[in-house]
């Protein structure tokens, strides 16, 4: 009774833990936890237009989250979606920029394609790195990131900035207004919701039917689970950890179309930083998926939780004068207590069997440490890039 | 670019290069502690701006240098404590912890700045300190031997993480709870504590680190770092776990950062070249890993939570 209780108890707590930590914040900043949390709630559920600016804001992390589900369910990471959301945000810009007469039936999906296509590429990238030559992806993603941002810098301020800009001599770094045709349909009047939030959830139910209904998702998950018997089996793991983190790249991809294509200024334009951009959804994506339980139809829901945190903090900020980036340190607490929460558990049961509560027969102890882990839940085990493959 | 080649500009730049390598060198020294008993730590970034920003508010507030140095420390440790608990007691996966102990120090830092100071204000910085003798050797000299105490301090940690690792019992201990924890554990040596100090070390110097980066630029503001903490961890892996390969990479980095800095002020390169040029020391350090990747091997026992069986 008392051990399925504490089984219960550790993921609950970790999200109680989180909201009193968010208190705490708000207290020691001289503002009312009730007024900041209900001035975010209000922020991002009060009115139509605030949820959909909810769900506008949760978009790319819905696609990246689901993203990065199918890397870790092959148990590759992918730090990487910030480099891989501006890739795709630069190859869809490149393509509207040169199609821009083309029908906006036609332009819509192209431009979005695109995304997938330069997204796939960063993402292909560190996948073949660590496949074919053993460099670990957390590292060689983490500097893809670093190298992409630049990148960015360099064509918005040179080859891509909009010519006005250097006529006028303000060099603001930015494309000049993108085609009319490309932009994400409206879906609702009065209200930012566009076709991105709908293209984001079939994308990550696309990713589910992918990951769990086809032969494809069954490899990358056998893979994912023992790398040694998925070859025993026949099955090509360099190939499949490429493709993972691809496919993972191509849906960060997608999420960067949909920030330029669905943005009020209808054009890319940088602040010289990666999150300037991407709002940090490339690393916010692995909250939601994380929280998600690494499932990418979780991931929608998740993602939205987070949206709201982003949009609620915004109105924190206007009315009781609190940091937005509250939201950013809630968002690393939640990473912090969703790895921690499972182990905990374990370690919880067995600080009590030492303690004697539980009878010792039935207990983790004896069976070692895997079996602890049992009814954890979705989540799986989390991925562990250099276990038994000697990455640098 | 024949302005470039003149001794006095080469000095200067590589005074630049000097002083821009020492934070990567701190919080990457203590990485290589870290990783050397089996934990990764890729919460720097995070740890180095709560270092910076904590370090930077004590000397807006007293003015005093050395207690913002001690402070940016303190914090470190604290969040080395934090870590050490998640991933040496609790056993979570090093990876994604650290990026939950990066998102949460970037989200503190930014939040605490904006509510406590606002507007990015400058502050005292490290003050030059002249070695007698050394610093008159012409251009060598002030390049060398006419830099802040921290520059000094980050480059005699060098010879000290040789001697720690390779000459003590705990230098022996971290690295056999790195190689093999189960064989360590079987002589007697505790995993657990020794990891956790290794870890201790790690945030500290982190917290240095971010110290050193504020207390040089004498201006703080959100995510200040850019990824520095990111890149340091990248250099344990580009000097192969060990403190001279690693302090070779920091002086790499911060020497290509101070060229491309000095091209730009002297129109060698144009404004939108030096992106593209800031793009190399991110894509040189994925060319040494994959060159490196089938040579040298990590810490056997890297990213591997212990349990005894």
């Amino acid at each position: 009774m008392l051990k399925s209780l504490v089984g219960t108890l550790v993921p609950l707590l970790a999200a109680v833990v989180a909201l009193a930590f968010g208190a705490t914040m708000l207290l020691a900043l001289g503002a009312s936890p009730v007024e900041g949390f209900s001035a975010m709630f209000d922020g991002a559920f009060g009115s139509g237009s605030r949820i959909a600016a909810t769900a506008v804001k949760a978009t790319p992390l819905i696609l990246v989250g689901a993203g990065i589900t199918i890397a870790f369910r092959t148990n590759v990471i992918n730090i990487g979606g910030e480099s891989q959301i501006i890739a795709g945000a630069l190859l869809s810009t490149v393509v509207a920029l040169n199609l821009p007469n083309l029908p906006a039936i036609l332009l819509v999906p192209t431009v979005l394609m695109a995304g997938v296509v330069g997204g796939g590429i960063a993402g292909a990238i560190p996948g073949a790195l660590k496949a074919y030559a053993s460099v670990n992806e957390i590292l060689s993603t983490i500097m893809l990131n670093l190298v992409m941002v630049q990148f960015m810098n360099y064509l918005l301020r040179g080859p891509l900035i909009d010519p006005y800009e250097m006529e006028a001599g303000t060099r603001i770094p930015q494309t000049e207004r993108l085609s009319d045709n490309a932009m994400l349909p409206n879906l609702i009047d009065g209200t930012r919701l566009h076709l991105g939030v709908p293209v984001a959830i079939v994308a990550a139910v696309g990713a589910y039917l992918l990951l769990w209904r086809t032969p494809t998702g069954f490899r990358l998950r056998a893979v994912g689970h023992s790398a040694d018997a998925a070859r025993a089996a026949g099955m090509n793991v360099e190939r499949n950890i490429t493709l993972a983190l691809a496919l993972s790249g191509s849906l960060a991809g997608i999420a960067g179309a949909i920030l330029v294509f669905g943005s009020e200024g209808q054009r890319m334009v940088t602040d010289g930083s990666a999150a300037g951009f991407t709002g940090s959804a490339g690393f916010n994506g692995i909250v939601a998926a994380l929280f998600g339980g690494l499932h990418p139809l979780w991931t929608v829901p998740s993602a939205m939780l987070f949206g709201a945190l982003l949009t609620g903090a915004t109105q924190l900020q206007r009315v009781l004068q609190v940091p937005a980036a509250l939201a950013v340190a809630l968002n690393g607490i939640v990473v912090i207590f969703v790895v921690s929460s499972t182990p905990a558990r374990a370690w919880i049961q067995k600080s009590l069997t030492d303690a004697g509560l539980f009878n010792r027969r039935s207990d983790s102890r004896t069976k070692g440490p895997g079996s602890s882990r049992e009814g954890a839940g979705d989540l799986p085990d989390l991925p562990d890039s250099t276990e038994g493959s000697g990455d640098v | 670019m024949s302005d470039f080649f003149t001794l006095s500009v080469l000095a200067a730049t590589a005074a630049s290069g000097i002083r821009l390598a020492t934070p990567y060198l701190l919080a990457s020294l203590g990485e290589t502690v870290g990783q050397r008993s089996g934990v990764l730590n890729l919460g720097v970034d995070g740890v180095m701006l709560l270092g910076a920003f904590f370090s930077y508010w004590v000397v807006l507030e007293t003015g005093n240098l050395w207690l913002a140095v001690l402070v940016g420390v303190i914090v470190g440790l604290v969040m080395g404590l934090l870590y050490g608990f998640i991933t040496v007691v609790l056993n979570a996966t090093q990876g994604i912890s650290g990026i939950g102990i990066y998102i949460f120090g970037l989200g503190l830092s930014d939040l605490l700045f904006r509510r406590q100071v606002g507007t990015p204000k400058p502050v005292r910085r490290l003050p030059d300190v002249d070695i007698p003798l050394l610093s008159d050797i012409p251009h060598l000299g002030p390049a060398l031997f006419q830099r802040n105490l921290l520059t000094y301090l980050a480059f005699l940690l060098v010879p000290a993480t040789v001697l720690l690792l390779g000459r003590t019992t705990f230098g022996l201990n971290i690295r056999s709870v790195g190689e093999n924890p189960g064989a360590a554990d079987s002589l007697g040596v505790s995993v657990e504590r020794t990891r956790f100090v290794a870890i201790l070390i790690a945030n500290s110097m982190a917290g240095l680190a971010g110290a050193a980066l504020v207390l040089q630029l004498g201006i703080f503001q959100p995510n200040l770092t850019q990824g520095m903490g990111f890149i340091a961890v990248a250099l344990v892996y580009f000097g192969a776990w060990r403190p001279i390969g690693v302090m070779g990479g920091a002086l790499l980095y911060g020497l290509v950062n101070a060229t491309v800095l000095q091209w730009k002020a002297l129109g060698i390169i144009p404004v939108s070249g030096s992106d593209l040029a800031a793009m190399a020391p991110a894509l040189l350090t994925i060319l040494a890993l994959v060159i490196l990747a089938r040579r040298v091997s990590a810490p056997a026992a890297l990213t591997r939570p212990f349990t005894r069986h």
